[in-house]
């Protein structure tokens, strides 16, 4: 089993494994080798040390480095990166059968006979995540502009939608639009000051600015109710049925109109086809955008915006409506959020949630709708599933990003398809 | 100096000064270009021609200058203009010195891009194309059209749904040109699209600069650092040195200008010239210089 370069160079090996070992001894010392413990009997709290913990933690290092360098380094790499480049061709080539199935599967998944309550939960949980990945992937993927506080968006509608119930007495379908068009608002609003920056200021700046939001509706305590948030949002209505046992006076209910039995998971399935529709939608506005002049012009300041400029391409409105148009897919995906959990508190719109989108847009592969799909499954759902393992659960996604980066740092489909073809033959064309 | 006579210019630029801190990039240039006409601007590397560019198109603000261009009876002061309204209302298109296509992005997607105000119009600023109604449908249709017209002309036909980055060197010179070319231009501004050429590659070259000033007939303005090329292509040369203009004329006229010949190779009295670079040359400048190198220094002063 000799690698493609000649036997491995042992020393250098272990003086790199001895390194990532020191390193994770400063690292686990402190975080591992201490660990609170409430002592009971208003002792307060007290300090427990774990130090073969530590140990292990080291020596897991070190054998993994080891291992990763003596045995990876040669040949799974090669095998892994291959057979996910393979991967990815299928999927380039398949991309109208494999987005059908999936779509197909979709649509019948809640009528499976394995379907339970938990299930259809976990799966509409993981399209709010597809959804709000498209809708980031307007702004990062094609725009090429690193978003980091995209959860704004997705705060700003939520609270539109809250507000406005709670004020106006809107219901869901009524503050649908208002949530997208005031987050597409927060977004030409974002996007003035960030105009002149790129990459990592760009990068910067929007964090900052998803902070900005949170903080000011978890302090401006008269409108947005601080910390307690607003509860109490009204459920969305089946085209006016409610989903409930015993609607008000003078209404009808779901189950009353199909003469069905009253059952909690008619909603459930409800809010999993709502967001099943509200995530298409954002799909196929994707697809047809990225066809039109504007799209293009997207895709061309993100390569290159002194040569959009020579072509009269105005990159300053260009930009703003790719924030725009983002943040209002956001504004909707949070006003569904909203909707869903009939509360919204800061807490749910923190820096982690703007990460985790960006990861799944990052992890799929920028600009790729599948990929998408496929990191929201990797990244949300199966460390919800395995919720049960606890915190291994993050020990796993932390490792899974790892590989992803390791393997594949443009995504796990990099493909980009074209938008337009001239439809002659073509010179075979030299792979990247 | 201007031999198009009573037609007036196309583009006039007066007083043209770029100043970078204490560095004079461009200083007082006054030069005219006019449509039908390949106008060249030549001088040795730093003398200022890329700033010129950089000026007209918007991407420096000149430190003084008017800069005006005439196009269907209208005149644009670009000095005054972002570079983006410059391409799109002044009609003013460009390349660059080192290539600046969309690479991933396919060859024809890049000429797609270049009709991007027409397009964007007829699609109702996106409402008609996401419906997909007729007028947008046919805006498209009369873009690949024309962007198919420009890849046939620079042969880049076979190749036109490759990433753009995936083309040889000279395929990107020639994509580019047809690029800037798609945005429908009436001055065309070429920095240096020669460079990095081989023979057949730059005649080909020269035969699509002499297409578009006579079929397209736009105005053609063009950096250039090969003298076969200018003395062959051009009908007027400017020449730039330290940022002054030294020269200004017909190919002939500036090739026997002496004081090109001295800024252009620098040839100070104990300079002999070199093989490699008499090679370089038309035999008529090697003659010259040869000429010149024999003379006596006349004009000396500091
Ligand atoms: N943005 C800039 N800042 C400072 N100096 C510049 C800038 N652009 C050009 N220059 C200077 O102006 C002079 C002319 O440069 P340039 O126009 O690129 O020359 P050319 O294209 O004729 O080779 C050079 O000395 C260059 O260093
Ligand atoms: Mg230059």
């Amino acid at each position: 089993m000799s690698a493609r370069a000649g036997s491995p160079d042992f020393p250098g090996i272990l003086r790199d494994s001895g390194l990532v070992a020191l390193v994770a001894l400063f690292l686990a010392f402190p975080l591992v080798g201490f660990h609170t413990i409430d002592q009971g009997g208003g002792a307060g709290m007290g300090i427990e040390t774990r130090f073969p913990w530590v140990v292990v933690a080291v020596a897991a290092a070190f054998v993994g480095r080891f291992l990763q360098l003596a045995l990876l380094r040669t040949h799974a790499p090669v095998a892994v990166e291959r057979s996910l480049s393979r991967l990815g061709e299928v999927f380039q080539r398949n991309t109208v059968w494999i987005a059908a199935a999936a779509i197909t599967f979709a649509i019948v998944l809640p009528m499976l006979p394995f379907a339970d309550r938990r299930l259809v939960d976990l799966a509409t949980l993981v399209l709010t995540y597809v959804m709000l990945g498209w809708g980031l992937n307007i702004v990062v993927g094609l725009a090429g502009l690193l978003d980091l506080g995209y959860v704004a968006f997705y705060a700003v509608g939520a609270y539109s939608f809250a507000l406005f119930a709670l004020h106006f007495d809107f219901t869901f379908w009524m503050a649908l639009p208002i949530a997208g068009l005031f987050a597409a608002a927060f977004g030409v609003l974002l996007g003035f000051p960030v105009l002149r920056l790129r990459g990592d200021y760009l990068a910067i700046v929007t964090l900052g600015f998803g902070e900005i939001i949170r903080i000011i509706l978890l302090n401006w305590y008269p409108v947005t109710r601080g910390p307690n948030g607003i509860s109490d949002i009204p459920r969305p209505s089946f085209f006016g049925l409610e989903f409930t046992r015993r609607p008000a006076e003078g209404e009808v209910a779901f189950h009353e109109f199909f003469g069905l039995e009253y059952s909690g998971l008619h909603r459930i399935v409800f809010l999993y086809y709502l967001i099943l529709a509200l995530a298409l939608i954002t799909n196929l506005f994707t697809l047809r955008i990225r066809r039109l002049p504007i799209g293009r012009a997207w895709e061309a300041l993100r390569e290159d915006e002194i040569a959009c400029r020579t072509l009269g391409i105005n990159p300053t409105n260009t930009k703003l409506s790719a924030f725009a148009i983002g943040a209002m897919f956001g504004g909707f995906a949070g006003s569904f959020f909203a909707a869903r959990q009939g509360f919204v508190s800061p807490e749910s719109f923190t820096f982690v949630e703007s990460a985790l989108i960006l990861a799944v847009v990052v992890l799929g592969g920028m600009g790729s709708q599948v990929g998408v799909v496929i990191a929201a499954i990797i990244l949300v759902g199966l460390p919800e599933w395995f919720r049960d393992l606890q915190e291994y659960r993050m020990l796993v996604f932390g490792g899974a990003m790892v590989a992803i980066m390791v393997w594949r740092p443009r995504g796990l489909i990099a493909h980009r398809d074209p938008t337009v073809r001239l439809g002659v033959p073509q010179r075979p064309e030299p792979s990247a | 100096m201007i031999e198009s006579g009573d037609r007036v210019p196309l583009l006039d630029v007066e007083h043209l000064t770029m100043r970078f801190g204490g560095l004079v990039a461009v200083n007082d240039l006054a030069f005219q270009a006019s449509d039908r006409e390949i106008t060249a601007i030549i001088g040795p590397n730093g003398a200022g021609k890329t700033t010129v560019f950089n000026c007209l198109t918007g991407f420096y603000k000149p430190t003084v200058g008017r800069l005006t261009l005439r196009r269907d009876g209208t005149e644009f002061y670009l000095e005054q203009m972002d570079g983006f309204r410059i391409a799109r209302e002044a009609g003013v298109a460009r390349t660059f010195q080192n290539i600046r296509l969309f690479p991933r992005m396919s060859v024809l997607e890049n000429l797609m891009v270049a009709q991007h105000n027409t397009l964007m119009r007829a699609s109702g600023f996106s409402l008609a194309g996401l419906l997909g109604l007729p007028r947008y449908t046919r805006a498209e249709r009369e873009a690949l059209d024309l962007a198919r017209f420009w890849l046939d002309r620079v042969n880049l036909t076979d190749r036109a749904d490759w990433d753009a980055g995936n083309l040889p060197y000279g395929a990107q010179r020639r994509l580019e040109i047809a690029r800037a070319m798609c945005t429908r231009p009436v001055l065309l501004c070429l920095d240096e699209p020669a460079a990095g050429l081989n023979a057949r590659e730059s005649y080909e070259l020269n035969e699509l600069l002499i297409d578009i000033r006579d079929r397209i007939g736009i105005g053609v303005l063009l950096i250039e650092h090969d003298m076969s090329v200018v003395m062959q292509i051009s009908d007027h040369v400017i020449v730039l040195d330290y940022g002054r203009k030294i020269s200004d004329g017909d190919p002939e006229t500036v090739r026997n200008d002496p004081a090109v010949i001295r800024a252009y190779l620098g040839t100070e009295e104990e300079e002999e010239l070199p093989e490699e670079v008499a090679e370089d040359l038309p035999p008529e400048m090697v003659r010259a210089l040869r000429s010149f190198e024999d003379r006596p220094h006349e004009e000396d002063g500091h």
